[in-house]
């Protein structure tokens, strides 16, 4: 069993792409990735996406973004896992590549939101909660979220604007990302006059949907060492589930998948929560953000809040989160989510994430959530360049 | 027009029929055939009071489409007296302020509609409880 490398990475813009299609920003995606893995031999591909069969009558993905990828040919199939789409794709690149039996895996995560607008995109992406239980009584996943949310508020005494600091921390951090949706700066003073989506939940507490498209090229570690200057190592992969339906589950308030792939992923990694650097968290809505804190166990039940509150969610902080602005500010293209997060993470651990670096980043840590939990999806990744250092190329 | 998808959910949606459990007595809604608590086979079938209490709610401002007719309206998570959890919307509340804790009762109205001409789907929403004394005094 051999160990996974990222050897390349490449993402577009992500915001409202309306002169792009869906084929067209997987392969402006798959192509800065081969540009930067400096390499065309790619063996499978991963498509990661939710929605394209419903928002552009668009299914069977595989074929299509391998064929206009100039990958025609290359054995190739869709994941979906709702918006944990990419981070699934991401968790079958790399078993492929550890099984042996695939060399070099491409993933790339796409989302073309804007062929719909309004409630008809709002009525698509619910179509990720229970339909029978759920969707049929009018509840939408930011409902979803603000049922959480409002229970949380209930149990733990936290009021609306202790959740500012995270939109605050993502705007902060999105504004330095060239790449990201929004880059204003937001004020904790806004918070309380923002129009409220599904009450508690307004528009600052969530995430917008956009168009984007991430991709990462895996192979496997020692044959990265001579492909790639800066492999970055996948140390842990894991995904797990838990019931897509809010009332199904033994505790509403516990994102019992996150807490099960985080916990296996670092046991894997051999690693605790301190020694995460840094940590892209599906901050879809604020108060996914304070759970995913709880969950990976980098804080105590009801107190995630309480590290955004105290600035540890900073660049500076002891667990810095949403460093390219999150899905809150870089925008949540669905599908492509989880692949922004790993090639972001990989940024930060070459050192190439400019003015969104985490001075020393080395072990940095990406969750993809399925809606409010349903899928989630963990990677670890490490950087390990020290046998690297007279690198000269292939 | 998908009739036989909501036709097959009908004594749930119109009655709350679940299932319990042999092995430990849970009661389950909706029905899954297994006991979320204990694993073991669930089959029997048990119809549910109906009465509950609120857990959580949301009122919502941007719905899906097919919704847009009766927005804002308010989906609630409902802890019905038997134990389980179940989703739906709360209706008839007049000017009383819904609040965590709140006792309700279920009762049957339209979920959603399809156009004119479309098929309207039927089922359960949760008005707020009618005390036992009102009811007596009737
Ligand atoms: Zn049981």
């Amino acid at each position: 069993m051999s160990d996974v490398s990222i050897i390349g990475i490449g993402k577009t813009d992500v915001g409202e792409h309306w002169n792009t299609s869906v084929r067209h920003l997987s392969w402006y995606a798959i192509e800065a990735a081969l540009d930067d893995a400096a390499t065309t031999d790619v063996d499978a591909l991963y498509v990661g996406n939710m929605l394209a069969g419903r928002l552009s009558q668009q299914d069977h993905l595989g074929a299509l973004v391998a064929d206009f990828a100039g990958l025609r040919g290359v054995e190739a199939v869709t994941v979906e896992a709702a918006d944990a789409s990419g981070g699934a794709a991401m968790r079958q690149a790399v078993l492929a590549v550890k099984s042996g039996l695939v060399r070099t895996a491409m993933v790339v995560g796409v989302e073309k939101v804007t062929d719909e607008t309004g409630s008809a995109v709002i009525a698509e992406l619910a179509t990720g909660l229970d339909a029978d239980y759920e969707l049929i009584h009018g509840l939408t996943a930011a409902g979803a979220a603000a049922l959480l949310m409002r229970r949380y508020m209930h149990d733990y005494g936290v009021q609306l604007d202790d959740f500012a600091a995270f939109s605050v921390n993502a705007h902060g951090n999105g504004a330095d990302n060239p790449e990201a949706m929004f880059r204003n700066r937001l004020a904790a003073e806004r918070f309380a006059t923002a129009p409220v989506v599904a009450e508690p939940v307004s528009l600052f507490d969530m995430a917008p949907l956009a168009d984007g498209a991430a991709a990462v090229i895996v192979t496997d570690a020692e044959r990265a060492m001579d492909m790639a200057p800066k492999p970055v190592q996948v140390v842990a992969s894991t995904l797990a589930t838990d019931t897509i339906a809010l009332h199904d589950r033994r505790e509403v308030l516990w994102l019992a998948a996150a807490a099960q792939s985080a916990e296996k992923a670092m046991s894997m990694a051999g690693i605790a929560p301190h020694d995460v650097d840094v940590f892209e968290l599906h901050d879809a809505y604020t108060i996914l953000a304070a759970l995913s804190l709880e969950a990976c166990g980098f804080a105590p039940r009801g107190q995630g809040w309480h590290l955004a509150r105290d600035g540890e969610i900073g660049r500076q902080g002891s667990i810095p989160i949403s460093t390219f602005g999150g899905l809150k500010a870089r925008g949540n293209p669905l599908g492509a989510t989880g692949v922004y997060q790993i090639v972001e993470v990989a940024q930060q651990l070459r050192g190439e994430a400019g003015a969104c670096q985490v001075p020393g980043a080395q072990i940095g840590m990406a969750q993809n959530l399925g809606m409010a939990g349903g899928t989630a999806v963990t990677h670890i990744l490490r950087a390990d360049f020290s046998g690297n250092l007279e690198f000269s190329g292939k | 027009m998908q009739v036989s998808r909501h036709w097959r959910l009908k004594s749930e949606r119109y009655k709350l029929v679940g299932e319990t459990c042999d092995s430990c007595g849970v009661k389950l809604f909706p029905p899954r055939d297994v006991c979320l608590a204990c694993e073991a086979p669930a089959k029997e079938l048990y119809t549910f009071t109906g009465f509950g209490e609120i857990y959580s709610y949301t009122t919502i401002y941007d719905p899906p489409a097919g919704f847009e007719h009766n927005a804002p309206y308010t989906v609630a998570l409902i802890k019905l007296e038997e134990g389980p959890l179940v989703t739906a919307q709360l209706t008839d509340m007049d000017d009383e302020e819904v609040r965590i804790g709140m006792p309700v009762e279920m009762v049957t109205r339209k979920l959603r509609s399809e156009g004119e001409e479309g098929m309207i789907v039927y089922g359960y929403k949760f008005r707020p409880a009618v005390p036992v004394q009102e009811l007596s005094a009737a």
